[in-house]
């Protein structure tokens, strides 16, 4: 990997992605992670706790956000360390009738926020929105250089 | 239900260790929709000089929530699941968890603090090897909402 503390910048964008969001998309992640609860998968309970909908794992979005640092450093094992708060909730319409279509959009982008080059990581500083507004805030990496 | 305001401070002693196995691996991977090959294939990790398959970075959170529901589902400190909400979340990697590892997660309530009719509740899970080895310490927050909010 080229990435190294002497050509990285803070400010430098290192890309960005989107992930489309289906109701079954956060099954598997209830499969996966243990996390049953039923505002991810009940429309009927998310409503009936106040909820607008059924709402993605703030874990799910954490989750497949930070693909965008491993893919861009090159290997999963450099992330160090990973931090957000959960600040809006994800809403993840039925598109059942719909195949194919995402029933939310989630947009990510990454810039370096800061190079330690004495530590040789660097912090990259995602911006992970839904319909417009922030739902992760202060997503930081801290990922190792080679 | 209220919540305990001496949770702060308490530990939960490690539980049953965790055995990381490539398919759970593989599975946490297509849920967060990772498609870099060091989850998924042996040699692609090996060639990264990883001993096995790489789990993603946030994969910690099946240990530290099985250790975060020994408080949740312990009747004295008061917590209703289902008034929970996920305010924050960070992993330090120590060094990266491998397909193989068997891991364990002592838990420590760092912070409670009232909010509203709620608290606010901080929790840290130390995860390690059973041979003692640091792996990961995660730290989270959940916000317990009170009845009238």
């Amino acid at each position: 990997m080229a990435v190294s503390t002497t050509t990285l910048e803070v400010g430098q964008q290192i890309g960005s992605s989107t992930i489309g969001i289906t109701r079954q998309d956060l099954v598997r992640y209830a499969g996966a992670s243990g996390d049953f609860n039923p505002i991810h998968w009940n429309q009927a309970f998310a409503e009936g706790v106040g909820l607008p909908g059924v709402i993605a794992h703030g874990m799910f979005t954490m989750g497949a956000a930070v693909q965008l640092v491993t893919d861009w450093i090159g290997d999963p094992a450099a992330v160090v360390d990973y931090q957000t708060r959960f600040t809006k909730p994800v809403i993840v319409e039925d598109t059942t009738a719909q195949p194919g279509e995402p029933g939310a959009v989630v947009e990510v982008t990454g810039v370096v926020g800061a190079v330690d080059a004495e530590a040789s990581t660097a912090r990259i500083d995602l911006t992970v929105t839904f319909a417009g507004q922030k739902v992760l805030v202060k997503a930081q990496a801290v990922v190792r250089l080679r | 239900m209220t919540i305990d305001p001496d949770l702060q401070g308490r530990s939960y002693a490690a539980g049953e260790p965790y055995a990381v196995g490539r398919e759970a691996i593989r599975d946490f991977a297509r849920a967060v929709k990772a498609t870099h090959p060091a989850h998924y294939d042996v040699e692609a990790a090996a060639a990264l000089g990883h001993a096995d398959l790489v789990a993603p970075p946030t994969f910690a959170i099946i240990i530290a929530q099985r250790a975060d529901a020994q408080l949740i589902n312990d009747p004295s400190a008061g917590i209703d699941f289902t008034r929970v909400v996920h305010a924050d979340q960070r992993f330090i990697h120590h060094r990266p968890i491998i397909a193989g590892d068997q891991l364990v997660a002592e838990l420590h309530v760092d912070q409670v603090r009232a909010m509203g009719g709620g608290a606010m509740i901080t929790t840290r899970a130390e995860i390690s090897t059973i041979d003692g080895e640091r792996a990961a310490t995660t730290t989270s927050s959940i916000l317990v909402r009170g009845e009238e909010q």
